[in-house]
């Protein structure tokens, strides 16, 4: 960390290279237990207080497998768009770590529950990117050490180690991309976008908390840089410990400046672990792989083989919400949107609220102008959230319905909602209190106008002679005299009848 | 067909994490090939059209219902430990990554 | 009080349940008995007086207040393998990375002891990690054969076999990986049987080789043998390996088969198993056990198993693979043998030193052997082509059940070797499990049941019977057939003609 590393400039990293990315997602799922016990899977609680002989470990205790777990693994292979294994077992990755209580993670090898599916991811522009999906495995996570002694509480320099194992045996859904090429500069933003757009599906498929801060959702990020005119890929390094939506677009950027550099100065990359520091968005080494891990992989004897029988499968595809992505592309479809204005009642957060406002009886169109245009605003002025606004959909439904119905015009429908936004009630109410009435008595009206007409001789005499274009004064003095509540439609037409009598 | 090594014992010691004598190399290593030597006979009939087989009975899908269970106290979890502190295990400083 | 312990289990349950004895007398009997032999046997890594007469205690009470015993053995005290995991007493494996462990669960197969009211005399002695032939391989020193103490009394469970024949135990439990509750039985004049894998938990039995693994029942006849079978047997949630299925009923067919013959039934030998390599008194007896079992009306025909020929390297592949993983938790962190912290040494010196220092010869061999065979590069040569020879012995044993309703052969090709004559030579004490592996690599039901003795040294010979998985209760019904025939014409159980032991007073 001490020593800076050379980064090339980024317009010169994609002027002479091509990135390719490699992204792993680990999620740990909600479930009550873990993948292999029953202890409970619960955040922040005590030390070595939801352990049992299992997943410590201990001689003479066995796993069983979590069928809740299972089935979040199937309902998240389909949600990737994933085939779902006929036919797959769990494997033993053999490997030596304190925090590892058997010294092999129950995990899946060579075959996945779920392989072969893709994630669309839209980046901010609108663009939609197909991010392939090589496979979605179940494995269980690690417990935690603490560093003690030494200067900085980290692992180098540590007189000796703490080790806690209730997070030891979460079920974990691991999730690999094939590689991703082509993104160019786009790269980076890419891998922030399809981060953000697993997580939105993984929420919306209430799976895991998803929380990247609590590590239950954690990103390891592979870069590796093709010159231009290469054919096969260059070396990688995989970056662990990207904690948020932004270190993950940092941390490939960061990489992919550092790689160009390497090259360009003709070094190799150096195939290894990379940690991300958040504090200056750098990475530094963590464990070069000398010789390439042995992990001897083998068919768990202790777990059987799970063959989830299509009938299962597609009960479970059954249960799923519908996908962010699609649900996009459907709004998009059945509102007849724009890009611009799909992005914009997206980014506006009003989605709910316009669907909302649609099964109340308004039309798509109504009722995205006002919750995106005045709606917005006001909730802007208000310093809230358009989500946190006084006024429900059927309400501004119940609006919309007035104008439509002529009884409001725009200007004093946005007054009523105003009112309705301050407190003021129902909008029967806030029009009955603040006397926001259409003015359609034409006896009323007919006695304004004449008196605009009146007031205005000359302007009367050219409308008589016409021009008929010239009426737009004397509709404003009598929209001004009725205080606004007259149709204005209605006022023109009178002012051509009176002129002509 | 084996004709493992002195350096390859060593290796698989590493992997294994023994950290055996010199005299244990050199048993080893005779031992071990004598031992490959004989067990390399699977070679014989293990034609490629043969599906392995993992488990002695074919049972699938064995699942547990998704309900906490009563595990160990902590005082039972660190019951056996050679070493703990504030309710966790005390191991010896941790050299690599994390 | 001594004839107590000469007894049969059913005899000694009977007893207890009419309450013409207690089942207090019948364990300090026991416990007597452990405290004059053991010393000369040492069957035992740890006895626990206090717990067993405790335990005895409770079914006495239970049955002077009129309670139903709490199952058909409830009061007859037994000897627990010491793989066997105990919430009340050390669990060792034989292993000196374990010295002193006391887990903080009980094993199912414990669990259900306990339950059956089983008085629970101690922990017997055991190859570490039940990896060996003879008991040799205990870092607590070997566990001598009653009828010659010179000799090993099997292994891995020689603990358990010999506290049998030493009359320390009327029953035992056992486990079985590539033999350890047959070739023990064989070689101590016992009975002992694997059960089908699945048939019994494995939960709380410190794992050797996982997918071979399975405890059983050791004892003095066969009849015995079925009822502590139906006690530990049935489906556990806590094993995803464990059959959800009713236990085939032994206790019945052993019984059926103490009172019948064996008309219709078709037994095959196994060809293999004979030949060059076995000792000629194993053949002879092997030969009298057959003929005794065609006058019990059974039909006798050969049969060919040519891969069971392969079963022997096939194990000596997988068991060191999956012990080498299994084994792997032992590294000084959370539990068992540390040495070196010394502030100087980092975590993974730690594990090294404790593992080198905590595990004995052969447990070293086969976890190296066991790496070897997983690597990378090795795993289809050797791993992966051992799994496709057990595809093999398990179509050889479906083909042979075609044809015949049980297997038999001899349960190992010589009768019990001298101390120390095989442990420099792995290869050779490998042999000693030639005839049982093929059963623990298909995973169906397995007995050994004594044949009598070999007529050039007079020590034990097992007959080997085999069934289909879930059909257990074959062995017991021809086990006992066969049992009752022999004891008949040879005028009393094999048994009984240990010679009497050195007593320590
Ligand atoms: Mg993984
Ligand atoms: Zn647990």
């Amino acid at each position: 960390m001490t020593r800076t590393a050379e980064l090339m400039d980024y317009a010169e990293v994609i002027e002479r290279f091509d990135p390719v990315m490699g992204l792993e997602v680990h999620v740990e799922l909600n479930t009550n237990t873990k993948m292999f016990c029953g202890c409970p899977t619960t955040f922040g609680g005590e030390p070595n207080t939801q352990v049992c002989p299992t997943c410590l470990g201990m001689p003479g205790s066995l796993p069983v497998v979590n069928g809740k777990g299972v089935e979040s693994a199937i309902r998240i292979g389909l949600a990737l768009n994933c085939r779902i294994a006929e036919w797959c077992r769990f494997a033993r990755k053999n490997y030596f770590y304190p925090d590892q209580p058997k010294n092999f993670q129950t995990s899946q090898y060579d075959e996945p529950i779920a392989f072969e599916g893709y994630l669309d991811v839209t980046l901010d522009d609108g663009e939609i990117v197909r991010v392939e999906i090589e496979r979605a495995h179940m494995e269980e996570d690690t417990g935690k050490s603490l560093h003690m002694g030494g200067a900085t509480g980290r692992i180098h320099g540590a007189d000796y180690s703490l080790l806690d194992y209730n997070r030891a045996g979460v079920p974990l859904i691991e999730i690999v991309t094939k590689p991703i090429t082509g993104a160019g500069e786009r790269a980076p933003e890419v891998a922030r976008a399809y981060v953000s757009a697993l997580r939105d599906l993984l929420r919306a498929l209430d799976v895991s908390d998803v929380r990247m801060d609590q590590g239950s959702l954690r990103c390891d990020a592979n870069l590796s840089l093709m010159a231009k005119d290469a054919t096969e890929f260059g070396t990688r390094t995989e970056t662990k410990n990207v904690n948020s939506l932004r270190s993950v677009e940092r941390a490939v950027r960061y990489e992919m400046c550092r790689h160009g550099a390497v090259l360009a100065s003709g070094g190799t990359i150096t195939q290894e672990t990379r940690h991300f520091q958040e504090a200056d968005g750098t990475t530094s080494p963590g464990r070069t792989k000398e010789t390439a891990e042995d992990y001897r992989y083998f068919p768990e004897p202790d777990l059987v083989p799970i063959a989830p029988g299509r009938d299962w499968v597609e009960q479970l595809r059954g249960t799923l919400p519908e996908m962010p992505a699609e649900r996009r592309k459907r709004i998009q479809d059945e509102w007849s949107l724009t890009d611009e204005e799909l992005r914009d009642l997206f980014n506006a957060g009003a989605v709910e609220l316009v669907e909302a406002t649609v099964l109340a009886g308004a039309t798509a169109a109504e009722a995205r102008s006002w919750w995106v245009n005045f709606l917005a605003q006001e909730a802007n002025s208000r310093d809230t959230e358009l989500t946190a606004l006084a006024i429900t959909a059927a309400q501004v439904a119940t609006v919309i319905g007035l104008v439509n119905a002529k009884e409001l015009t725009n200007k004093l429908a946005r007054e009523v909602v105003r009112g309705v936004l301050d407190g003021e009630g129902e909008p029967a109410q806030v029009i009955e209190k603040r006397g926001l009435k259409v003015v359609s008595d034409d006896s009323a009206l007919i006695a304004a106008v004449d008196e605009a007409l009146a007031a205005q001789p000359d302007v009367a005499e050219k409308i008589r002679g016409g021009k008929v274009q010239a009426a737009g004064a004397i509709v404003g003095a009598v929209m001004k005299s009725t205080n606004g509540q007259a149709d204005a439609k209605r006022v023109r037409e009178l002012i051509v009848e009176r002129v002509g009598a | 067909m084996p004709n493992i090594s002195r350096n390859e014992v060593e290796h698989l010691a590493k992997l294994a994490r023994l950290a055996v004598t010199e005299d244990e190399l050199d048993t080893f290593a005779v031992q071990l090939d004598q031992i490959l030597d004989a067990v390399a006979k699977v070679g014989e009939v293990a034609e490629a059209d043969i599906p392995p087989t993992s488990h002695a009975v074919p049972l699938t899908n064995v699942f547990r219902e998704d309900v906490v269970r009563p595990g160990l106290s902590r005082q039972q979890a660190l019951s056996g430990a050679p070493a703990a502190e504030d309710g966790r295990f005390r191991v010896p400083r941790i050299l690599g990554e994390e | 009080m001594t004839e107590l312990i000469r007894l049969t289990a059913a005899e000694l349950a009977e007893k207890i349940h009419a309450r013409e004895v207690s089942s207090t007398e019948v364990t300090q009997a026991h416990l007597d008995r452990i405290g004059e032999v053991d010393p000369r046997v040492h069957a035992f890594l740890h006895v626990d007086a206090g717990t067993a007469l405790a335990a005895a205690g409770a079914v006495d009470a239970g049955l002077a207040a009129g309670d139903a015993p709490a199952s058909a053995l409830a009061g007859v005290p037994l000897a627990l393998k010491d793989v066997l995991a105990t919430s009340d007493a050390p669990t060792t494996c034989g292993s000196r990375t374990l010295e002193g462990w006391v887990p903080p669960y009980d094993a199912t197969v414990t669990r259900r002891l306990r339950e059956a009211g089983v008085p629970i005399l101690g922990k017997t002695n055991m190859d570490e990690f039940a990896m060996g032939s003879s008991t040799e391989n205990s870092a607590y020193g070997p566990t001598r054969n009653p009828w010659d103490p010179t000799r090993i009394p099997g292994g891995s469970g020689g603990g358990s076999s010999a506290s049998l024949a030493a009359f320390e135990a009327p029953l035992a439990i056992g486990t079985d990986t590539g033999g350890s509750i047959r070739q023990p039985g064989a070689v101590t004049g016992t009975v002992g049987v694997k059960p089908t894998y699945g048939g019994v938990s494995r939960y709380g039995l410190v794992a050797f080789s996982s997918s071979l693994d399975q405890a059983g029942p050791c004892a003095r006849t066969v009849l015995d043998a079925a009822l502590l079978h139906e006690v530990i047997a049935g489906h556990d949630p806590l094993d995803s390996t464990s059959i959800d299925a009713p236990v085939p009923p032994v206790v019945a067919a052993a019984r059926e088969g103490a009172h019948g013959d064996l008309k219709g039934l078709r037994v095959g030998v196994v060809k293999e198993f004979a030949g060059t390599g076995y000792q000629a008194g194993v053949l002879r007896s092997f030969e009298t056990a057959v003929d005794q079992l065609r006058a019990l009306g059974a039909e006798v025909v050969e049969v060919s198993c040519p891969n069971f020929l392969y079963a022997l390297p096939a194990y000596y592949l997988i068991a060191p693979s999956e012990c080498s993983s299994n084994l792997a938790r032992f590294d000084a962190m959370r539990y068992g043998l540390r040495v070196a912290d010394d502030g100087a040494h980092s975590a993974e010196e730690v594990m090294q030193l404790s593992r080198e220092q905590g595990f004995g010869a052969e447990v070293k061999r086969r976890v190296m052997l066991g790496t070897y065979a997983l690597s990378s590069g090795y795993y289809d040569a050797y791993y992966g082509s051992a799994q496709k020879v057990r595809t093999l012995v398990t179509r050889d044993f479906e083909a042979a059940f075609a044809s015949v309703d049980v297997l038999v052969s001899p349960t190992t090709p010589t009768t019990a070797f001298e101390i120390g004559e095989r442990t420099d030579d792995p290869m050779a004490m490998y042999l000693a499990d030639l005839c049982t592996i093929p059963s623990n690599l298909a995973g169906n039901a397995a007995m050994s049941v004594p044949s009598g003795l070999s007529d050039e040294d007079n020590l034990p010979v097992g007959l080997q019977i085999m069934a289909p998985a879930l059909a257990d209760d074959r062995l017991y019904r021809v086990g006992a057939a066969y049992e009752t025939a022999r004891d008949d014409a040879a005028g009393g159980p094999l048994v009984h003609q240990v010679p009497e032991l050195e007593v320590a007073r």
